[in-house]
């Protein structure tokens, strides 16, 4: 048991009910002997609670059409909301084309399959290529929990966020990306050392269900795969030895429930 | 990212800030006027948003500065409502003694609170927002927000309890 001292945040953390158990059975016990303490808290919760009952119809309240964003929509001009994926495509363009000077090189292996999961394997390679690189916004969303929603809305299915932490990889964040094949999304990683390796994930209408297999594009490689109908690609420019763990670890996290 | 990607984001969120907005502000209209400018700054901002902040605090604290912008106005200029135009709880207090604390008398308290102390606790106790988040959405330090939390409950429990003497917690001023 800790011998730090119970501190106010800690007696307002245990108000907010946001204490790690360790520090919450500490607290408790000090509560016991403080009738005091016990009874402010108490008031405290009572009050944080009738706020919470106070404010929450409002939260329930259909909302007014001045308010539905779909609507501030118009007020938008055209060209700014496009502008965006506009520039990444270009930007892809723009490597594609350079692959010949810049050493970037395209295997025919991964064109070889056009739509199954040679294809998922191209679309991340060609992502990574584009966004891994981008010193200053690699990622539109750092946050998991805004990022499982936005993808898990684009790709009609709830997608979760692989954590790659035991791995030695940060998530940076991600981003939906287009592909020929529709919306798919993009997460991206970093190591201690800045090294990068990006996930992405989509619908897949050939190969639903495909084992791992290995891409190699040069300077990009990694490992797709799909289940029940859903595609993943990892990809990075570490060594295969080092992506195949990583990319066991994915699959292992977002496979469907057993049923 | 497109527009619809916004709107994904974002939708979720308006209704905690049109209850955020409520608690600042009690007139409906009002407090919605303030979430209806927050929702257009954000859509008209949304490409300056640096990529690693929450997006969920980054909204909340435009709507916590418009609030903040539209209180200072108001507390200058004095608030003016046609009679007919004002909730009838501003004048009355309904007689619904069922829990131990009655939501008009929450609602009246936290309004008399000062504007740190009342953001604190909106954010935290019923928008749910970290700790971290909520210094974010205000701009000050952690210990600035939990000091803040620790002062706003301990008025409002004072305000409270004198609230047992009613008429000590209807307009004051």
């Amino acid at each position: 048991m800790t011998d730090r001292p119970i501190t106010e945040d800690d007696l307002q953390a245990y108000v907010d009910e946001r204490l790690e158990p360790p520090r919450q059975r500490r607290v408790e016990a000090y509560l016991a002997d403080h009738p005091d303490a016990a009874k402010r808290l108490a008031a405290f919760r009572a009050q944080r609670d009738a706020l919470r009952a106070a404010l929450a119809p409002v939260a329930a309240e259909p909302l007014p059409s001045r308010l539905d964003i779909r609507h501030l929509t118009p007020r938008q001009p055209r060209w700014r909301a496009q502008m965006r994926p506009l520039q990444a495509l270009a930007a892809s363009f723009i490597l594609l084309s350079a692959g010949g000077l810049g050493g970037w090189q395209l295997n025919e292996h991964g064109r070889s399959s056009p739509n199954g999961i040679g294809a998922l394997a191209q679309e991340a390679a060609d992502s990574y290529s584009v966004f891994a690189t981008d010193p200053l916004h690699p990622v539109e969303i750092a946050e998991p929990v805004g990022l499982s929603h936005w993808i898990g809305s684009r790709l009609n299915r709830p997608v979760g966020v692989p954590d790659l932490a035991r791995a030695g990889y940060r998530l940076l964040g991600g981003r939906v990306i287009s592909t020929p094949h529709g919306p798919a999304g993009l997460y991206m990683y970093e190591d201690s050392k800045g090294m990068r390796l990006g996930v992405l994930v989509r619908p897949m209408k050939i190969d639903r269900t495909a084992k791992m297999a290995e891409h190699d594009f040069g300077d990009v490689r990694g490992y797709s795969w799909a289940d029940q109908g859903l595609g993943y690609s990892l990809v990075g420019s570490a060594p295969a030895s080092t992506l195949h763990p990583v990319a066991d670890e994915v699959r292992r996290q977002l496979a469907p429930p057993m049923s | 990212m497109t527009m619809l990607d916004t709107m994904l984001i974002v939708e979720p969120l308006i209704p905690g800030l049109r209850r955020y907005a409520r608690g600042q502000v009690r007139d409906m209209t009002l407090a919605d006027d303030l979430v209806q400018d927050c929702l257009e700054r954000a859509v008209a901002r949304w490409h300056q948003r640096q990529p690693d902040r929450s997006i969920k605090a980054w909204l909340y604290a435009i709507l916590h500065n418009i609030a903040i912008d539209r209180g200072r106005k108001t507390a200058r200029q004095g608030k003016s409502v046609a009679v007919d135009d004002t909730v009838q709880s501003e004048f009355a207090t309904p007689a619904t003694q069922d829990q131990g604390l009655r939501t008009d008398d929450i609602l009246t308290a936290i309004n008399l609170l000062p504007e740190e102390q009342r953001a604190v606790l909106l954010l935290i106790g019923v928008e749910d927002l970290s700790y971290a988040e909520a210094a974010d959405v205000i701009g000050v330090p952690i210990g600035t927000v939990m000091s803040r939390l620790s002062r706003g409950r301990e008025r409002l429990r004072v305000l409270l309890d004198g609230g047992a003497a009613r008429p000590a917690l209807r307009r004051v001023k």
